[in-house]
């Protein structure tokens, strides 16, 4: 086994990662170390972009939304004007909260420490009692302070503390055709968040979430119970024919670039969108199979199958899920310590979903997805069990990551290539190795 | 609503058996005996878990934490009895302290009722999990018995939090 051991010259790598021999391990330390988790904060937190919010979730103007951003508390609000903007929610006075309610519509934001008002563009409205300061006493930069930078990519904003990193479009690479293949599945290009936050703690580290999210190797030991479920209700779940599978179909995993990576799996599970099963019931055939219908008529058969028909994990670095499998899921993740993070969960939808459609995506979603979900659960479990069993990380150093290495071609989803993904940039960020 | 209640005299019905039928449950739950538990249900019972942050939507356009109806449930049974079921094997005790008990309205058959409840839940070398909240029924009473057509849990925490899951019946 490697050691941490280097020379002195060269910087410290969480990863040994060896082709010749086939093998990647991770070094366990990044995952239970606070002094790894006050450099990620500096590295990897401070420089990347950071999902706060969807467009859809301000949907009038004056709409608000007051949520923990990594750890950061902001303001996401649409001001009077129709500018979608994000502070945070930090009086330039004192430092007091500004904004104390979960979500709303408002003119202004108003400390009750001393009663400094804000504009809902974050601009300073009022300091009460102004006659105390000296003539002239400028006030034009004691608006809301906002993160540097603040971008969108079709109604997904996204944050950044860096003001030199590249823009969001450059970041998310080829990211973004994987969020256009989602965004497809409406008639109008528009998704919605619906109403419903799932905020659950993990007492694991943030980067088991990650790699849970797109690691199809668990499904059938973890989810076992789930793969039961679908069996009673009717679901065919075969074993796998081909070797190398462990899913009834075969799955890829695709490297985006800068970090991202997806799973991406011709569906067996049943979709929302246009994939009949026999969970849905008889009486959702006919409007699925129009929903089917303005698919292929807007889109074509191919790229038509290509949204009803697979499903993918996509993983935005860092910490961005978006599940488009059983339902769509946007979740996200942050550590708070080393052992814990929380996470939130939204579902998202076609904003012109009927009654009925949007009613069986959020049973769908329910089926897996979520803390009483007949999945989502046992990965919790499973990542709590993982960073239980890390305590003896100093004595039993390496995780052991070298599942499909050395494959040629197309790599499977049940294979372990985009983990390495993952890790590969995590740790260049972290060390400044190449990746 | 019952599409007998306008046509039925409504049913007579004390606290006090409310009471002894919500203690009844809690035991059957705090003790796992699912199929037990499952004997209580009505045929179109629903078991409903609103999402912290907006206990009044409906789970139609609402994402839920949990909205099953009757056969989801019988899986959901099926699922958390099974040892493969990780996140509750080995099974968590639970222990069920209910009070507040109150009667809120009775239509033909069916009995609006409502109580507290603290659901203390351990699991091995983990913290404990307190699970604050209000039940509100809809009982079908039919003689002496009840059986369960609604059952709703509504969470006081304003996000599930450090409560986690929800891998067993609440």
């Amino acid at each position: 086994m490697p050691t941490m051991e280097t020379s002195r010259n060269e910087p410290r790598s969480f990863v040994v990662d060896d082709p010749q021999k086939g093998v990647f391990l991770l070094d366990r330390e990044a995952l239970v170390s606070e002094d790894v988790l006050r450099a990620e904060i500096k590295n990897i937190f401070a420089k990347c972009w950071i999902y706060v919010g969807h467009g859809s979730e301000l949907k009038k103007n004056g709409d608000f939304q007051s949520r923990r951003v990594a750890g950061r508390p902001v303001i996401f609000a649409r001001d009077s004007k129709g500018q979608v903007r994000c502070f945070f929610n930090t009086c330039r006075h004192r430092g007091a909260l500004v904004c104390t309610e979960r979500h709303g519509n408002v003119r202004r934001f108003s400390c009750v420490y001393h009663g400094w008002i804000y504009n809902n563009d974050g601009s300073l409205a009022r300091i009460p009692g102004d006659e105390a300061y000296i003539e002239n006493f400028d006030t034009s930069g004691l608006g809301l302070k906002s993160p540097a930078r603040f971008e969108q990519y079709r109604d997904f904003w996204f944050m950044c503390l860096d003001a030199d990193a590249p823009a969001l479009t450059d970041y998310l690479g080829k990211a973004t055709d994987y969020i256009d293949l989602v965004i497809e599945q409406s008639p109008s290009g528009k998704m919605e968040v619906l109403h419903g936050t799932q905020e659950y703690d993990v007492q694991a580290n943030w980067k088991l979430m990650v790699e849970n999210s797109v690691d199809d190797y668990h499904l059938p030991t973890t989810h076992s119970t789930w793969l039961n479920f679908m069996a009673n209700s009717g679901v065919k779940v075969e074993p796998p024919k081909d070797k190398d599978l462990v899913l009834p179909t075969r799955g890829f995993a695709f490297d985006l670039g800068n970090g991202h990576f997806t799973t991406d799996n011709v569906n067996f599970r049943g979709r929302p969108v246009a994939a009949w099963i026999p969970l849905y019931g008889e009486s959702a055939k006919a409007e699925m199979t129009e929903i089917r219908a303005e698919l292929v008529e807007r889109l074509g058969e191919d790229r038509a199958r290509r949204v009803a028909d697979t499903n993918r994990n996509l993983v935005i670095f860092p910490n961005l899920v978006i599940n488009d499998g059983s339902s769509v899921t946007i979740r996200t993740f942050f550590p708070d310590g080393a052992n814990k993070m929380q996470v939130t969960a939204w579902a998202l939808g076609p904003v012109e979903e009927s009654e009925s459609a949007r009613a069986r995506r959020l049973d769908a979603f329910l089926t897996f997805y979520g803390p009483g979900g007949f999945a989502t659960p046992d990965d919790v479990e499973a990542l709590e069990l993982v960073q239980q069993g890390l305590a003896n990380w100093s004595d039993d150093r390496w995780s052991e990551m070298s599942r499909g290495f050395g494959r040629e071609g197309e790599q499977l989803n049940s294979d372990e290539h985009h983990l390495r993904t993952f890790w590969r940039h995590w740790n260049k960020l972290m060390t400044g190795a190449q990746a | 609503m019952s599409a007998q209640a306008d046509t039925l005299a409504d049913v007579k019905v004390t606290r006090a058996e409310v009471e002894d039928f919500f203690y009844h449950e809690a035991a059957l739950l705090d003790e796992w005996k699912l199929k037990e538990w499952e004997a209580l249900l009505a045929d179109d019972a629903t078991y409903y878990v609103p999402p912290n942050d907006d206990l009044d939507g409906s789970h139609k356009d609402t994402l839920y934490i949990i909205s099953d109806d009757r056969e989801r449930i019988r899986q959901r049974i099926i699922r958390v009895l099974d040892p493969n079921c990780h996140a509750e094997f080995p099974k968590s005790r639970t222990c069920r302290l209910i009070t507040n008990v109150r009667v809120l309205k009775v239509e033909g058959d069916l009995v609006t009722a409502t109580a507290n409840f603290v659901c203390y839940r351990y699991r091995r070398f983990q913290r404990e999990f307190s699970y604050v909240g209000t039940y509100r029924y809809i009982l079908r009473k039919d003689g002496d018995q009840f059986r369960i057509k609604e059952r709703r849990v509504f969470l006081h925490a304003h996000e599930l939090g450090r409560l986690g899951s929800v891998s067993f019946i609440l």
